[in-house]
C-alpha cells in the first residue's frame, strides 16, 4: 500500500469518527459532568479532611490532573470496544472488504478516538482552570496535552485488542466493569501515592494510568511522586505495545 | 480475461457442515447470474469466499483475473459488494457514507463528488441524501448500499438477497435498478435470491444450489423446458372415462406425458396454449365431456421440486429473518 492511500485510510476513519462525535452531544455532555462533579464535590470535602505529606492539602487542583486522565481513559477505551458495535451493526464489513491495509484502518480509528478523548480531556482542564486550578505553565499545558496523546493511543489500543477478541456486546459491559473501575480506583486519581501499604502500592504502580496520571500532575502542577521520565517512558512503552497489538489482533479479525 | 468468475471445486468446510461443496461455475463478462436455493444452501459462503471474507478450505475461485486468496486486495479493488445485513453507518448521512465509501477505496473529491450524485439518481435518493441513515426505510437503505456498492465502478457486484424482506413495490424498484445497472452498465452481476421469481425474472443463468451443491445451471426458460413442457389439466364428468381419454392421447403422440388421477386427466405438452383446441377435439371426437381446462406453465419452483424432491419454500424461516433485517438497524 503506497503513503498515500495509507494516509487517506487513516483520514477516512479519522474522519468517521469525528462526525460521529459531532453528532453526540449528549455523550459528550455525559461525558463532561461526571469529572466535574467529582471535582467540585469531592475537591471541596477532600481539601476540608486530608493533608498531603509535605504541605498542601489535597484538594481539587490535585483532583484535576486524575478527573484528565480518568476521562482520557474511558474515552479510548470506549473508543477501541466501538469496534464491537461496528461489528454488530454490520459496519465493519464495509471496512473490511475495502481494498486497504488493516493496520491503517485501525491506526485511523485510534486517532480518531485519542482525539475525541483529547478533547473531552482539554474541556475539563479548561473547565478546572475556570473554577480556581492553576497550571504552573503554558509549556506544561501543552506537555500535558502530549500525555493524554501517548496515554489515550495506549488505552484505545487495549481497547480494540479487547474488541477484536469479544465475541458478543454483551461481554463488552462485563470487561468495562472489571477493567475501568479497578484501572481509575488503583491509579491515584482520588488519593496521593506517596505512603500506600505494600500490596496497594504493587497495584498502582503496575497500573499504566498511574503513569497517565502522574506525568498530568507534573506538567499540569510541577510537581509528582513518580518522576517524569520513568512516566514518560513507561507511557510510551505502554502504547507501543497496545497499539501494536491492537493493530495485530484487529488484522486477524473475523467477522 | 474469459470469465468474470470462475470458481473451481471451491469448497468451504466449518466444523461439522460442509457449507459449500465442489462448485464450480464461470461467469461471462456483463453476465447477470442468480444462485437460488432454499436458506443454509451455501449461497452467502459462496459470495463470502467469491469476495475475499472467507478463505475457501479447497478448490479455489478467480474473481476478475485475480485469485480470490493471493490477491485478496486485486479482487477488492474491482468488486462491490452488497450484504444481506446492512452495512451502513447509520449516524451518518446518506452522502456522507458514499463519501468515506469513495475515501476508502480511493477516489479524489472531484471524482467523488460527481460518482455520489451519478448513483444517488440511479437510485432515485438524491433528495434525502443529507438525511441521517437512521430516518431511511428499509427499502431506502437497501438502495443506498446498492449505491455505495457501485461507487468505485466495481466490474463485478456482488448482491447476497437484494430484495430480502422489502414490500413488493419496492422490490420491483430495485429489480428495476439491478436490470439497468447490468444492461446499461454493463456491471457482472452475481445474485444470491431465494425468490423464485427475483431469479427468473433478473437473471441471465441460474445455478440451483442446495446442500452446498449445484443441482442445475442454466437459462431460466431451458430449466423449465428440462421438465418436459406445459401442463393441461383436463376435468371430466365421468371418472370412468378418464383410462380411455388418456390412452387416446397415448395413441396420438400429442403429448409427452398422458396420466390420469381420479375425474382429472394431466398432459404435459411443448406450447401449451396451441395444443389445447387440438386435446379438446381428439375428446369431443372420443365422445368425453369435458368440464374444465386449464394451463400451467412450470415454475422454477416446480424445477427445483424436480431436482431436490421437495419444494424451496419447505426449509424457509421467512417470516423470522425477513423482520431480522429491520431489527438488527433498529437496535442501536
Amino acid at each position: 500500500m503506497n503513503p498515500g492511500r495509507a494516509a487517506q485510510t487513516v483520514y477516512t476513519m479519522w474522519l468517521r469518527e469525528m462526525i460521529r462525535f459531532s453528532r453526540s452531544k449528549s455523550r459528550i455532555i455525559g461525558a463532561l459532568v461526571t469529572p466535574l462533579f467529582f471535582l467540585i464535590i469531592l475537591g471541596t470535602g477532600f481539601s476540608s479532611a486530608f493533608q498531603v505529606r509535605g504541605g498542601g492539602t489535597f484538594d481539587k487542583s490535585y483532583l484535576a490532573p486524575g478527573l484528565i486522565g480518568m476521562s482520557v481513559l474511558f474515552a479510548s477505551l470506549m473508543g477501541g470496544v466501538s469496534i464491537i458495535w461496528d461489528r454488530e451493526f454490520g459496519f465493519l464489513k464495509e471496512i473490511l472488504i475495502a481494498p486497504v491495509s488493516r493496520f491503517f484502518v485501525s491506526l485511523g480509528k485510534a486517532i480518531g478516538g485519542v482525539t475525541t478523548a483529547m478533547i473531552q480531556g482539554i474541556l475539563i482542564m479548561i473547565i478546572a482552570r475556570l473554577i480556581g486550578v492553576q497550571y504552573v505553565s503554558f509549556w506544561g499545558v501543552l506537555a500535558g496535552i502530549c500525555v493524554m496523546f501517548i496515554s489515550g493511543i495506549g488505552f484505545i489500543g487495549l481497547g480494540i485488542a479487547i474488541a477484536s477478541k469479544i465475541e458478543s456486546h454483551e461481554g463488552f459491559q462485563m470487561v468495562m466493569s472489571f477493567l475501568t473501575m479497578p484501572l481509575v480506583l488503583l491509579s491515584g486519581a482520588f488519593f496521593p501515592i506517596t505512603n500506600l501499604p505494600g500490596w496497594l502500592k504493587i497495584l498502582v504502580y503496575a497500573n499504566p494510568l498511574t503513569y497517565g496520571v502522574e506525568a498530568l500532575r507534573y506538567f499540569l502542577l510541577g510537581k509528582s511522586t513518580i518522576s517524569i521520565w520513568l512516566s514518560i517512558a513507561v507511557l510510551v512503552i505502554f502504547s507501543i505495545a497496545m497499539i501494536s497489538l491492537g493493530g495485530k489482533l484487529f488484522g486477524k479479525m473475523r467477522v | 480475461m474469459l470469465y468474470a468468475i470462475e470458481t473451481s471445486g471451491i469448497t468451504k468446510r466449518f466444523e461439522e457442515v460442509t457449507a459449500v461443496n465442489n462448485i464450480s461455475i464461470s461467469v461471462k463478462p456483463g453476465e447477470l447470474f442468480g444462485l437460488l436455493g432454499p436458506n443454509g444452501a451455501g449461497k452467502t459462503t459462496l459470495i463470502n469466499m467469491l469476495s475475499t471474507m472467507v478463505e475457501p478450505s479447497g478448490g479455489n475461485a478467480l474473481v476478475w483475473g485475480h485469485d480470490v486468496v493471493k490477491e485478496a486486495d486485486l479482487v477488492r479493488q474491482n468488486i462491490g459488494v452488497v450484504f444481506q445485513d446492512t452495512t451502513l453507518d447509520d449516524r451518518l448521512t446518506g452522502r456522507e457514507n458514499l463519501d468515506l465509501h469513495g475515501r476508502l477505496y480511493g477516489l479524489d473529491g472531484k471524482t467523488r463528488k460527481k460518482r455520489t450524485q451519478d448513483v444517488l439518481s440511479l437510485v432515485e435518493l438524491t433528495e434525502r441524501a443529507d438525511f441521517i441513515v437512521k430516518t431511511y426505510s428499509g427499502g431506502m437503505m437497501r438502495r443506498l448500499e446498492i449505491a455505495r456498492g457501485l461507487m468505485h465502478h466495481p466490474k463485478v457486484l456482488f448482491l447476497d438477497e437484494p430484495t430480502l424482506g422489502l414490500d413488493p413495490q419496492t422490490r420491483l424498484h430495485i429489480w428495476e435498478y439491478i436490470h439497468k445497472l447490468n444492461k446499461e452498465e454493463g456491471v457482472t452481476i452475481l445474485l444470491t435470491t431465494h425468490y423464485m421469481e427475483e431469479a427468473d425474472r433478473l437473471c441471465d443463468r441460474i445455478a440451483i444450489i442446495d446442500y452446498g451443491q449445484i443441482v442445475a445451471l442454466d437459462t431460466p426458460q431451458d430449466l423449465k423446458n428440462m421438465l418436459g413442457g406445459d401442463v393441461i389439466t383436463l376435468g371430466l364428468e365421468d371418472p370412468g372415462d378418464v383410462g380411455r381419454l388418456c390412452s387416446s392421447y397415448q395413441k396420438d403422440g400429442c403429448a409427452n406425458i398422458v396420466e390420469g388421477k381420479q375425474n382429472e386427466v394431466f398432459i404435459t405438452v411443448n406450447n401449451g396454449e396451441r395444443q389445447i383446441p387440438h386435446i379438446l377435439a381428439l375428446a369431443s371426437q372420443a365422445g368425453i365431456p369435458i368440464i374444465s381446462v386449464s394451463l400451467r406453465k412450470p415454475t422454477l419452483d416446480d424445477v427445483f421440486i424436480h431436482y431436490t424432491g421437495r419444494a424451496i419454500r419447505d426449509k424457509e424461516v421467512s417470516g423470522m429473518e425477513e423482520v431480522g433485517y429491520k431489527m438488527r438497524s433498529r437496535r442501536k
